[in-house]
């Protein structure tokens, strides 16, 4: 029988004001094996923490259960307190009366109720709770990053100072991301491309950093501190060690006509191509789909024009296996699509633009070489309409629940730069807030409305109506006024919703990292661990974790690195004792744990077992406890229930369920 | 079926196989029973005919632990069950000769008698050899005649085939007896409300008597020591004391034969209470379909089985809070 002290917890009034802490610990003395129980205002303080020492000294126990906060803010605390006080660790359980219980509680009657229950069936389990050891893990010293745009790159180059292996993935056959798509960045308009390509360029010249372009992680295995990926290096149909780079193959290629993803479709590129002319590497791609001597056979114009040559139609995609013991997530975002918003005529007419695309428009290695034409007739607009919030903040599912919050910076910077440039076009913008929260922000945003005399409208648009006369008709309210507006204008820019890149579900899905309703990325901790992912080893950087900004997304990145670095600076990681094991009396070999198994940590050999005096070789499961991370997915599926997990036991969980049925 | 008789003692005399696993003669006209056969006199006991519903493929479990290979005689619904147990490495495939038999589908004793048929003597028809059109039936009080099929076990109304799935040769003719649809009965039920569900297994499972036979003639049901039998668990040794507890048995089996049940029919063959036992594993199965696509557990050894396996097309679990 174990002798099981309890812990009640006020947390100041958190706990105490809804639930009658002295209840809960008088009614845990009723509990078997319980030898005492009391309550204190900060269990997790010094004082509370030596309280809990001097009980397991005092009266000589072997298991304790502290009610108080989730276990995900204390467990390790109170784990550690036991450990010093000479208790295994893992005899440690917490009742969470906070979270599930007091706050969510107003009757007090009633949350003291469920805490009491909630004691008992932590009292019930550390009853059947057995001492466990952590074992030891190795940690590979490198790090992988997937996705090569300003979060991966900066990312990559923090790890990499410290003086870390660092490979990046990136699907493109370029690193760069959206950061190169853009012109000029706010608050201070210095051109973008101007502070991208000398860290691209560091990048690709750190000796520890490695970069995989036109590539994709194709599998996920292992876990924190040993993780083995398989990256798919596409064909490039180009030798990489070959290529000079020269661009003449794409000035030759007959194929023309593939749009540019670069350009956002806008204009379109040869098939044989490099994204844009700073590309890193800078070694073209065939596109396979456009090329024609894919389609038909038939040209290889690039072969023969190519002096070095490169090019190498043969060439397959390839698999690299590699270990890592960190992996950032850095998978940026892209614009949503439009189709549900019909109403602003985005498919109808050339000249509704998304943000983005504009961003080209104004580019000089842009389609209109950075002239600001409409893209129909190419004509000098003289009117343009800025549209907010189109697909954020929206409340039914055409669009996303979430403010975009780059897109009422990024709109004053576009009407700036066009009013500034052609002081003769009228730029107004339509809009529900605007939300300038940064440095320098709402002092950009004003000088954009006070100084460059850009028309802010409070109020949203309701249609876009191409007219006979190739000019757009606008319709829109001024909600200050209480008006309705009727307004002519040549351009009409859509502040469009950015979303997670669709990717990233497949690479969240690998990685065992969790995404929320928005296919962002989770954080182990909102606020305390904003730039981990609940997955250990698996860290985030950039707008895979939320919509932010340029120096935001910088600073993510530096602080994911720093998470990496810790993390790679261990050469030993504890593992979790609480793993699978089977039963070999029980264990009917039928692979269904295997199957379900997502770490590879089951594996089958045929032994000799005596069973209750039948002597027969069997095939039994064998868990490999250093990769079995204790999700439990075998337990449930085990039919026989042979397989159990240590700490977590099938008979401790219905024990639990049995006191809270009581 | 003198064929197959030939043909196993054949086998048995040229020392391919060491035993034959079929179906002899029981006390009655219609219950065979299944028998090991390890010399060719033995098999003048031999019988093959409409009755012989069982399944043999549980039966190679044991059998693939003894010396030599057994010939085995499997319907084309049970090789599904065999197939399963190979990819589950029950059995084993090379101690097994077997030999696929043809069905003209099984015959149900109790749909007999509820037709008002008494006092059996002899039943004429129901042998393999026979067109399966119509039963003979000699009874104390004069002969009747009934349809073969109004005979029929629910499970050959919805057959899934009168193909074997592995065999190493086939014996025998079959004939197709599918005239209804497999999930039609599901659906209903699905239609229910919550409280005429409740009540309609509730009826049914309160008929239980907990005689296990049904988890004994489960081929899913291989575990070497059910859950419900080991004292490592708090569920063993529940008997029907309650309601809750009948129930429960029948639930969680159903959960542990989800995905892997081939849906043979033999639980509800055996039942002496006459449950539809089938309806839980057929809904199951019908579910895993509508979620997962159409998966027929046992039609291979290799295809990873729904629920055991993850692609990125498998549906969100949000979707069955959706689905109610």
């Amino acid at each position: 029988m174990q002798r099981i002290g309890v812990f009640v917890c006020h947390c100041g009034s958190n706990i105490a004001a809804t639930v009658d802490v002295a209840k809960v610990a008088e009614m845990a003395l009723m509990e078997p094996g319980v030898v005492h129980a009391e309550d204190y205002q900060y269990m997790c303080s010094e004082a509370g923490q030596a309280k809990i020492a001097d009980a397991i000294h005092e009266k000589n126990l072997s298991g304790i259960v502290v009610c108080s906060c989730s276990p995900r803010m204390h467990e390790a605390t109170f784990r550690k307190a036991a450990e010093r006080a000479g208790l295994n660790p893992y005899m440690v359980e917490i009742a969470n009366i906070r979270e599930h219980c007091s706050w969510i509680h107003k009757d007090m009657e009633e949350a003291t109720k469920k805490a009491v229950i909630l004691m008992r069936a932590a009292v019930a389990k550390v009853n059947l709770n057995t001492p466990l050891k952590p074992g030891e893990s190795r940690v590979t010293k490198r790090a992988l990053i997937i996705g090569g745009g300003i979060a991966g790159i900066q990312t990559a180059l923090d790890i990499a100072d410290a003086g870390y292996e660092v490979d990046i993935v990136e699907k493109t056959p370029s690193i760069g991301g959206r950061m190169s798509q853009l012109d000029k960045t706010f608050p201070t308009l210095d051109c973008s491309a101007c502070i991208l390509t000398p860290k691209m360029v560091e990048a690709s010249a750190h000796e520890k950093i490695n970069i995989y372009t036109y590539s994709e992680v194709e599998k996920v295995s292992g876990f924190v501190g040993d993780f083995t990926v398989d990256i798919r290096k596409k064909a490039r149909s180009v030798d990489m060690d070959k290529c000079t780079g020269c661009g003449v193959c794409q000035e030759k290629c007959p194929s023309k006509k593939a749009p540019s993803e670069f350009n956002r479709g806008l204009n379109t590129r040869s098939a044989i191509y490099t994204p844009f002319a700073q590309a890193i590497p800078n070694v073209p791609v065939i596109d396979r789909e456009a090329c024609i001597k894919f389609k038909t056979g038939k040209c290889g114009i690039c072969s023969k024009v190519c002096q070095a040559g490169a090019i190498d139609y043969e060439q397959k995609d390839e698999i690299i296996t590699e270990k890592y013991g960190a992996i950032v997530v850095a998978t940026g975002f892209d614009t949503i699509n439009l189709d549900k918003y019909d109403e602003y005529a985005y498919s109808q007419s050339k000249d509704v633009i998304t943000s983005l695309e504009l961003e080209r428009v104004m580019n000089a290695a842009g389609p209109t070489h950075g002239h600001l034409e409409r893209l129909s007739d190419g004509k000098a607009p003289k009117e343009m309409v800025f549209i907010q919030c189109v697909g954020s903040r929206c409340s039914d599912d055409r669009g996303k629940p979430y403010c975009s919050k780059i897109c009422c910076m990024y709109t004053a910077k576009h009407a700036m730069l066009i009013r500034d440039k052609y002081p003769d076009v009228n730029v107004t913008v339509f809009y529900i807030d605007v939300r300038t929260p940064g440095k320098n922000f709402d002092e950009f945003y004003r000088r954009a409305v006070e100084q460059y005399g850009v028309n802010y409208i409070k109020g949203q648009v309701g249609k876009v109506i191409p007219q006979p006369n190739g000019k757009l008709l606008v319709q829109g309210s001024d909600l200050l006024d209480n008006k309705q507006i009727l307004k002519e204008a040549d351009m009409v820019v859509l502040a469009t919703a950015i979303e997670p890149n669709p990717d990233v579900r497949k690479i969240a899905t690998m990685l065992t990292a969790s995404i929320d309703t928005n296919n962002f990325l989770t954080e182990a901790h909102a606020k305390l661990r904003p730039v981990e992912s609940p997955t250990a080893g698996i860290f985030l950087s950039g707008v895979c974790q939320g919509p932010k900004d340029i120096p935001e997304t910088v600073a993510q990145a530096g602080a994911a690195a720093v998470k990496a670095i810790g993390l790679l600076a261990k050469d030993k990681l504890m593992t979790n004792p609480c793993t699978a094991h089977s039963d070999e009396l029980l264990c009917n070999g039928c692979s269904t744990c295997e199957n379900v198994c997502p770490y590879g940590a089951i594996t089958y050999e045929d032994k000799e077992v005596n069973d209750h005096g039948i002597r027969e070789v069997r095939r039994l499961a064998v868990v490999n406890s250093a990769l079995c991370q204790g999700c439990g997915a075998c337990t449930v599926a085990c039919p026989s229930g042979a397989m159990d997990l240590q700490g977590f036991s099938n008979r401790q969980i219905i024990a639990e369920v049995d006191a809270i049925c009581r | 079926m003198q064929e197959l008789i030939n043909r196993a003692k054949e086998l048995l005399e040229n020392g391919t196989v060491a035993r034959v696993l079929g179906w002899k003669a029981g006390d009655l006209p219609y219950n065979p029973e299944p028998a090991y056969f390890e010399s060719a006199e033995s098999l003048k006991d031999f019988v093959y005919n409409g009755f012989c519903g069982a399944n043999l493929s549980k039966y190679m479990i044991e059998a693939s632990k003894l010396e030599g290979k057994t010939l085995v005689c499997l319907k084309p619904c049970d090789t599904y069950s065999f197939n399963q147990l190979i990819k589950e490495h029950r059995v084993d495939r090379e101690k097994a000769y077997i030999i696929g038999v043809g069905c003209k589908g099984k015959l149900d004793i109790e749909k007999i008698r509820n037709q008002g048929v008494k006092g059996i003597e002899s039943i004429q028809g129901a042998e393999i050899t026979d067109a399966a059109d119509e039963l003979k039936i000699q009874t104390i009080y004069g002969e009747k005649t009934i349809a073969y099929a109004d005979a029929m076990l629910e499970r050959c109304h919805v057959c899934k085939g009168k193909e074997h799935k592995i065999f190493d040769e086939e014996i025998g003719e079959s004939k197709e007896t599918k005239d209804g649809e497999r999930f039609d009965e599901v659906s209903r039920i699905e239609k229910m409300s919550p409280a005429e569900k409740f009540a309609f297994f509730q009826k049914e499972l309160s008929k239980c008597i907990r005689c296990n036979a049904c988890r004994n003639v489960c081929p899913a049901c291989s575990c070497r020591k059910c859950v419900f039998d080991s004292n490592k668990f708090d569920s063993s040794q529940k008997a029907n004391v309650d309601s809750f507890e009948e129930k429960m048995f029948h639930i969680i089996r159903a959960f542990h034969v989800a995905g892997r049940c081939t849906d043979c029919g033999e639980c509800s063959r055996v039942c002496p209470q006459g449950i539809p036992l089938h309806l839980f594993n057929r809904k199951f199965i019908k579910d895993i379909d509508g979620l997962y696509g159409e998966y027929q557990a046992g039609a291979d050894t290799t295809s990873k089985a729904p629920l055991t396996n993850y692609t990125f097309e498998d549906a969100e679990p949000s979707i069955v809070g959706k689905r109610g």
